[in-house]
């Protein structure tokens, strides 16, 4: 991309904001993402990210992506990650491992069950979206 | 199969011991026996933190946040949310209680949080520039870049009030208008990423989290102070957050938002990265502004301060990590909403990185103003294994100690400083009954002594003294008179040492024996650590009535320190123990105590 004019900013922060506000990233309907700082990282946030991308493979999904983010700062669960469905609450999941993050793909993306155990809470709100999510 | 609602139930152990389970089982029969059973999931969750305001249950997706619910609500539970769709209001979180520091009206939270600094972390991707820019990232630049004055820029930094987050809470506008002032072809702005403190990585994870933020705070202060080049000075032992930053960096440039003529303005402004060696000193302004330079990093008397004289004698900028990130947010919604946060003496927020005995570690953002029990108990969740809380350390080396009377005090600069502790750079470490108050003290004095960069004789050779003090105290050698001799050489050292590291390094010590006297003198007088931690002065026993005589102790020692036949009480020789409290973890019968 070329050098950016005030306007251009302006148009590729409006186009960029709904994408991010839907997490619609190239059109698929669940994202996943992963904390992935360097307290996750050493918590085993490598193996959940694996562990999220076998699991899309063996359910042959093609309308998950995964993404990575920093820390969320619950470092008592490392690793944490956000799992956001249309039509669920958005979630955070901790201590997730591998095995976990195949849970996470079946019941919660597949059939839109929530894991037991495993879901913790977003810690503030939005100051930009002007409320809790 | 789209579910209605789902019913969250904490399972944190709090909970769990104050009837969480039958709130769960009671939210299931209650569901099947009102007909919605296929409409709502209920889950289990892992811990809210609130511990105190347990058994909590949220709902979503209206979010409604229930405290203190006890098992016989659940049917009110489900036949008013659930089945006619309203909340329970005599079971709700009182919203207002959280809001008390942050008189921002737009925003329902229960939470005790306020994310400013953080508000990106953990949200977007950081190594995706889309995403900041989608969340209002560099519309603080544009704003600045195509609507303000660099004086409008400062104006709007003194109405907000912001003051140095590394430490010294030092007003950020007056610093900026410093270098301002000075007529200079050349100025320079830095960012201080040495963050050394032990306990503390509030930096690092706004870096790895948010690199955006930092760049374009600094290219702010760029257009607003006249320096056309940035640093940003970071420990090599963050290799993560160099990264991103590195990536960050490229992708700015890309865009036209770092280097010449950003956005068609005619400004220009870039950064480079400088790596630190991890030595705590070169944190220290001066110092890090030596190292950047090429020379060895040590401090050098202030004034002049580096606002008019800093990087190779040009008037330079420097902020740390943590107040970067607000200056974006504060440019955006205004000085006026920022100072609506926190206390008269400290506006905004304040990140700290909660650790130690805690049950819920972690990064937390709140309003200054926030009492240290609201962070330890409503958002720590209090402390693990039911211990009792005995202090909590703040300000790391240069700080001091807060006790459970001060639990209830508001935290800004002012209060902490206040009671002989300091804020500094946001570790906080939380102590329980087993700590001893003497040994974590020779800890940071111990650090500050490895750190000291031994430039000016009262911080080398006090500092050294302090720490020969303390051990010999921990070693069941301390006479009366080291007491004194402890508060005669910190004073000297406050005085007389030529930065910060040795000005401060004698706080630990200070601090706690102005609260924990008795415990000093447990030790020197008794020759008794308390906690038992201090092992020449403990002794492991074997207590008779509980002793069966299983073996499993003397099994495991790993000196044979332990005698004693099959089914025959057992004793532990004093002159083989070497204390290493494995016979203690291993018994089952409680039989091994530490005296
Ligand atoms: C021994 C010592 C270590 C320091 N370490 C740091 C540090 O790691 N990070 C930091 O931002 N400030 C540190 N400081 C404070 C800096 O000297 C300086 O006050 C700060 O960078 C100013 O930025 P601020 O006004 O944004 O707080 C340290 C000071 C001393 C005396």
């Amino acid at each position: 991309m070329a050098k950016m004019t005030l306007e251009a900013l302006r148009a590729l922060r409006e186009e960029k904001k709904s994408a991010l506000n839907k997490r619609d990233v190239e059109g698929k309907t669940a994202q996943i993402v992963v904390g992935m700082g360097t307290c996750g990282i050493a918590a085993g946030a490598k193996g959940a990210l694996d562990g999220f991308l076998a699991a899309i493979d063996e359910y042959k999904l093609d309308n998950v992506a995964v993404t990575q983010t920093g820390c969320m700062g619950l470092c008592y669960v490392e690793p944490t990650v956000e799992v956001i469905v249309e039509g669920m609450p958005n979630v955070i999941y901790g201590k997730v491992d591998a095995e976990v993050a195949k849970k996470i793909v079946k019941d919660h993306v597949m059939h839109k069950q929530m894991v037991s155990e495993h879901v913790f809470d977003r810690p503030a709100a939005d100051i930009f979206n002007g409320g809790g999510k | 199969m789209a579910l209605r609602n789902y019913i969250l139930v904490c399972g944190g152990t709090g909970c769990e011991s104050a009837g969480a389970d039958s709130i769960y089982k009671n939210l299931i029969s209650e569901c099947e026996l009102q007909g919605v059973a296929d409409e709502v999931q209920i889950i289990k969750t892992g811990c809210f933190g609130f511990c105190e305001q347990g058994p909590i249950v949220k709902i979503l997706p209206e979010d409604s946040f229930y405290v203190q619910v006890k098992p016989e609500d659940a049917k009110e539970l489900v036949s008013e949310h659930i089945v006619k769709g309203r909340e329970v209001a005599r079971l709700l979180y009182n919203k207002n209680e959280s809001k008390k520091h942050a008189k921002v009206e737009d925003i329902e939270f229960y939470q005790k949080q306020f994310r400013i600094v953080l508000r990106n972390c953990g949200f977007i991707n950081p190594e995706n520039i889309d995403e900041y820019v989608a969340r209002e990232g560099y519309a603080a630049l544009e704003k600045v870049l195509f609507e303000m004055t660099p004086d409008d820029v400062i104006n709007e930094l003194k109405v907000a009030g912001l003051r140095g987050r590394g430490g010294a809470g030092f007003p950020s506008w007056m610093k900026w208008n410093f270098t301002k002032q000075v007529e200079d072809d050349v100025k320079y702005v830095v960012c201080n990423a040495d963050e050394g403190d032990p306990g503390a990585y509030m930096d690092r994870s706004t870096l790895e989290g948010d690199p955006h933020s930092i760049l374009e705070a600094m290219t702010i202060a760029g257009y607003t102070c006249g320096a056309s080049k940035g640093y940003i000075y970071i420990r090599a032992e963050y290799p993560l957050a160099i990264k991103r930053l590195e990536i960050a960096m490229g992708q700015a440039r890309e865009y036209g938002l770092l280097g010449e003529d950003i956005l068609g303005s005619g400004f220009g402004f870039d950064i480079e990265i400088r790596l630190g060696a991890g030595a705590f000193v070169c944190g220290e302004e001066t110092a890090l502004l030596a190292s950047i330079e090429g020379e060895r990093g040590m401090p050098r008397p202030r004034p002049p301060f580096p606002a008019v004289k800093g990087l190779w004698g040009r008037p330079t900028v420097i902020n740390n990590v943590e107040t970067w990130a607000n200056i974006p947010v504060i440019l955006l919604k205004g000085g006026e909403w920022f100072s609506k946060i926190g206390t008269d003496d400290s506006k905004g927020t304040k990140v700290f990185a909660l650790t130690g005995k805690i049950r819920n570690s972690g990064l937390v953002e709140v309003p200054m103003g926030t009492t240290l029990r609201e962070i330890i108990f409503d958002i720590g969740g209090g402390i693990a294994n039911g211990r009792e809380f005995k202090a909590v350390q703040t300000g790391g080396p240069s700080g001091g100690v807060i006790t459970k009377e001060h639990l209830d005090t508001p935290i800004d600069y002012g209060s902490l400083t206040g009671l002989g502790s300091m804020m500094g750079s946001g570790g906080m470490i939380v102590m329980d009954e087993d700590d001893c108050i003497v040994d974590v003290t020779k800890f940071y004095l111990g650090f500050s002594v490895d750190e000291s960069c031994g430039k000016c004789s009262p911080c080398r050779i006090g500092g050294r003294s302090l720490y020969n003090l303390l051990d010999k105290i921990t070693k069941g050698d301390g006479e009366m008179e080291d007491i004194d001799k402890m508060k005669e050489i910190g004073a000297a050292m406050k005085k007389a040492s030529l930065c910060g590291l040795g000005q401060t390094a004698p706080n630990p010590i200070l601090s706690t024996l102005h609260y924990f006297e008795k415990e000093y003198l447990a030790h020197i007088k008794d020759k008794r650590c308390p906690a038992g931690k201090c092992k020449e002065l403990i002794s492991y026993n074997i207590l008779a009535d509980k002793c069966i005589g299983c073996t499993a102790c003397a099994r495991k020692c790993p000196v044979d320190a332990i005698i004693g036949e099959r089914r025959q009480l057992h004793r532990i020789d004093p002159d083989l123990c070497i204390k290493c409290g494995v016979c203690l973890e291993t018994c089952k019968f409680g039989a091994v105590f530490v005296r």
